[in-house]
């Protein structure tokens, strides 16, 4: 990690030198800040990525040397350039865990300025600039945590292969993240930005130095899910061990499938969005300046043809997560298994055509408000059918309540809440009055910490004896749970009240007739807070110290179960062959077994 | 390397293939990238298109780049066949014709600069997709001159190929949104 900030450094110092000699030789003042930092990034970047371990694992072959892949043993290798997906997904789980937690202080600090209306403890500037980098950072744990840390991890062992199809790209897009959180860092000691997470034009064009670092840190994060969404969609297309035919995938697989679909797609609108911001500021174009002709109205639409797609790249692998972990602690199959793929698919379908709900009070052509009202509300079709498998599932089941259970449950509650208010910022009518108060906010931390984060927790519990070889400690795992779910819904549901009543989001100011349920969200968001201590307590207590796990102490059927707890190197000891459908509790029927001589198929 | 070996090993984990699709969702990938840049033509200037435009240099690099693809293919076939003379004369004038088009565009460059700049319009339009095309070119010419280097293997040189006939096809996206629209 040294050689690597040592490689971003000689980087940056070539491309920043090259950009420099450039601008001396064509007469313009050479040291302006912006172009130095946005051609140095690039040579920055490479600088760093060899450093970390391309130059070793990877690069050497294209000079003609050896590769010398970096596996030093035991928690070393969680610091080094491994191409291990195991290792991997456990990088990306830390990682994304410890950002969301800075993430939340910051939401904590916002909720300070809230608690009571005309003061300033936060000033206005700064509560701006937390703001913005709350967003972005929570946007950017929750498009990847799941389906680059849970999706890494399970994926290969999902489906019974020995690693990703591209271990060493694996690798590579996981090194990208640690320059984004360090961008994000470095931006706030020059001033930060204030254009909250969407960054939209003109202000985007005109805001400090500080707004660049928000653009290039969200470029490496698109690039990093798109490797990732290519690197899966390769690996559960061609690696899947014999056997495992579409139809007997489990559902968290065929979930990160479909996902990976819309990352490998979409991000590339808003990377464009990014990228020609970046043109705007540093060579001058008029993409978005609308001085010089430019539209503000197309970086909305660039910004939200992805973004829209990406609230299900983030909410998808919480759901999958969720229907992955009821079968086992109902005893039962997945209910209406084909349908409920078929609605993940039909919800990917939709994605790509509803974009202009976020735009209803943008000026857009009025002809699009009825159309992307009714496309809009299509998604709650296939979103019925993955509820009705969810509740199927349940229905007359055996319910084991561990934690993990109670977590993949409350995903199904709290998100019912933030999709029935959705339907309200849908209908534009309604959408009109809601635009940009509490009531959004309300509505996608419902969907997105409801829903998403939940299934992070439900995923974490569940997994923590086969990632760790050891057993969580269960009464602090339900304490964690009732507390984490009862001070969320005190937090964010009166957000709806203070939005219908017409507060406005990202402002560090209300009126003083709200002060009494801002005070109340505020108490709330700290015991909301409080709950991940808990939680935190339990991980690392029980990592270094709870009682050794077995390979399977939930007697689940799926593959991942079917290895050691931890998993050894190559996942299995011998190639495993699958001869029924994942979930067959009941019927007797092993999902598969190692070895290809017995069994076959049906 | 590890990964490689390791995955190679397994019956029907055939590494050519898991390759060749990890090129096609690359390919797909890249294509809506530019997607999304044509787009940006016509929603901010429409159908918009300034008289200085030198009509002949781009109808003139657009058949240098599509002759270079023909010559590519060619020089699989030519691999293919093991003729090394015929493949390292098509592979050569591959290359030469695509820093013949990148010279090509440096001409328009030099020449848009003054008529259409890229403060406004369709100037920002113009040198941004072909600055964006651009750099597929030189990339697409360093793969496949890497790639041919040392051709003891059919499949980088194939791989190589496919990637220069998508930024050659990409082109016959371009070239009609810039010129003939």
């Amino acid at each position: 990690m040294i050689r690597g900030l040592a490689g971003a450094l000689a980087g940056y110092a070539v491309g920043a030198a090259l950009v420099a000699a450039i601008r001396a030789l064509t007469g313009v003042d050479p040291l302006a800040a912006e172009p130095l930092v946005v051609a140095g990034f690039p040579f920055a970047l490479i600088g760093w990525l060899l450093g970390v371990g391309v130059w070793q694992a990877w690069a050497r072959e294209w000079v003609g040397l050896d590769a010398r892949p970096a596996a030093p043993p035991g928690w070393r290798r969680y610091f080094a350039y491994s191409t291990d997906h195991k290792v991997i997904g456990v990088q990306y789980l830390v990682t994304f865990t410890v950002i969301f937690l800075l993430a939340g202080l910051s939401a904590l600090l916002l909720r300070v300025e809230l608690a009571a209306p005309g003061q300033a403890i936060l000033p206005p500037a700064t509560y701006n600039q937390v703001m913005s980098l709350h967003g972005i950072l929570m946007i950017a744990v929750a498009v990847s945590v799941i389906i680059a840390g849970f999706g890494n991890y399970l994926v290969p062992l999902l489906i019974g292969a020995e690693d990703m199809a591209f271990p060493r790209l694996n690798a590579l897009s996981y090194w990208l993240i640690p320059p984004v959180a360090l961008l994000l860092l470095t931006s706030t000691v020059l001033g930060g930005w204030d254009s909250g997470w969407t960054g939209y034009a003109p202000l985007s064009e005109r805001n400090r130095v500080g707004q660049i670092f928000f653009n290039l840190s969200f470029i490496l994060v698109g690039l990093s899910s798109i490797i990732g969404g290519l690197n899966f969609l390769v690996t559960i297309i061609r690696l899947r061990a014999p056997g495992m035919t579409w139809g007997r995938l489990p559902i968290f697989v065929w979930g990160i499938f479909l996902t990976s679909l819309m990352s490998a797609v979409f991000t590339q609108s808003v990377a464009v969005a990014m990228l020609l911001t970046l043109l705007d500021r540093v060579f001058g174009t008029g993409f978005f300046a609308a001085a010089r002709g430019g539209s503000p109205l197309l970086y909305e639409n660039l910004f939200w043809f992805y973004s829209h797609p990406a609230v299900y790249v983030m909410i998808i692998p919480g759901w999958v997560l969720a229907l992955e972990v009821l079968p086992h602690f109902a005893r039962r199959a997945l209910f209406a298994y084909r349908w409920a793929v078929g609605g993940l698919a039909g919800v990917v379908a939709l994605s790509g055509v509803v974009w202009i709900h976020h735009m209803f009070t943008s000026g857009v052509p009025f002809v699009f408000l009825p159309v992307f009202l009714a496309t809009t509300e299509l998604i709650s079709i296939p979103t019925g059918v993955i509820f009705l498998s969810a509740l199927g599932t349940l229905w007359l089941g055996r319910l084991w309540l561990r934690t993990p259970m109670l977590f993949a449950i409350a995903v199904f509650f709290n998100f019912l809440i933030g999709g029935i208010t959705g339907i309200f910022l849908a209908d534009v009518p309604t959408d009109v009055q809601l635009q940009d108060t509490y009531f959004v906010v309300a509505h996608f931390h419902y969907t997105i910490v409801g829903g998403e984060i939940f299934g992070l927790f439900a995923g974490i519990y569940y997994w923590f004896p086969k990632i760790t070889g050891r057993m969580y400690d269960e009464r602090l795992g339900q304490l964690h749970f009732w507390w984490m779910f009862i001070a969320f819904n005190l937090t964010f549901f009166p957000m709806f009240g203070l939005g219908l009543a017409g507060m406005n989001r990202r402002i560090a100011d209300y009126d003083a007739a709200l002060a009494n349920t801002n005070l109340f969200v505020s108490i709330a968001s700290f015991a909301l807070g409080a709950s991940f201590l808990v939680f935190l307590w339990n991980v690392i207590v029980s990592w270094t110290r709870g009682p050794m796990a077995q390979a399977n102490p939930w007697r689940a059927r799926t593959l991942e179960w079917q290895t050691s707890s931890p998993p050894p190197l190559e996942n299995f000891p011998v190639p495993p062959t699958v001869v029924a459908g994942p979930y067959e509790y009941g019927t007797g029927r092993a999902h598969a077994v190692l070895g290809g001589a017995a069994g076959g198929d049906d | 390397m590890v990964g490689r070996e390791r995955h190679a090993e397994r019956p029907g984990h055939d590494r050519t293939s898991i390759e060749s699709l990890g090129l096609w969702i690359f390919i797909a990938s890249e294509a809506f990238l530019f997607l999304v840049l044509i787009s940006t033509r016509f929603a901010l200037v429409g159908f918009e298109r300034p008289a200085e435009l030198n009509q002949p240099l781009g109808a003139a690099v657009t058949a240098v780049l599509l002759s270079s693809s023909v010559s590519a293919y060619a020089a699989t076939r030519a691999l293919a066949g093991g003729e090394a003379g015929r493949f390292r004369l098509f592979v050569r004038l591959t290359l030469a014709l695509g820093v013949v088009f990148l010279g090509g565009l440096a001409l328009e460059w030099a020449e848009g600069f003054a008529a259409f700049p890229p403060a406004r319009g369709y100037g920002s339009v113009f040198f941004t997709l072909t600055g964006f095309h651009g750099a597929h070119v030189l990339s697409g010419l360093v793969v496949l001159w890497l790639a041919t280097r040392r051709a003891r293997d059919p499949w980088p040189v194939r791989a190589a190929v496919r990637y220069w006939t998508f930024v050659d096809a990409v082109w016959l996206f371009i070239y009609p949104t810039l010129y003939l629209l």
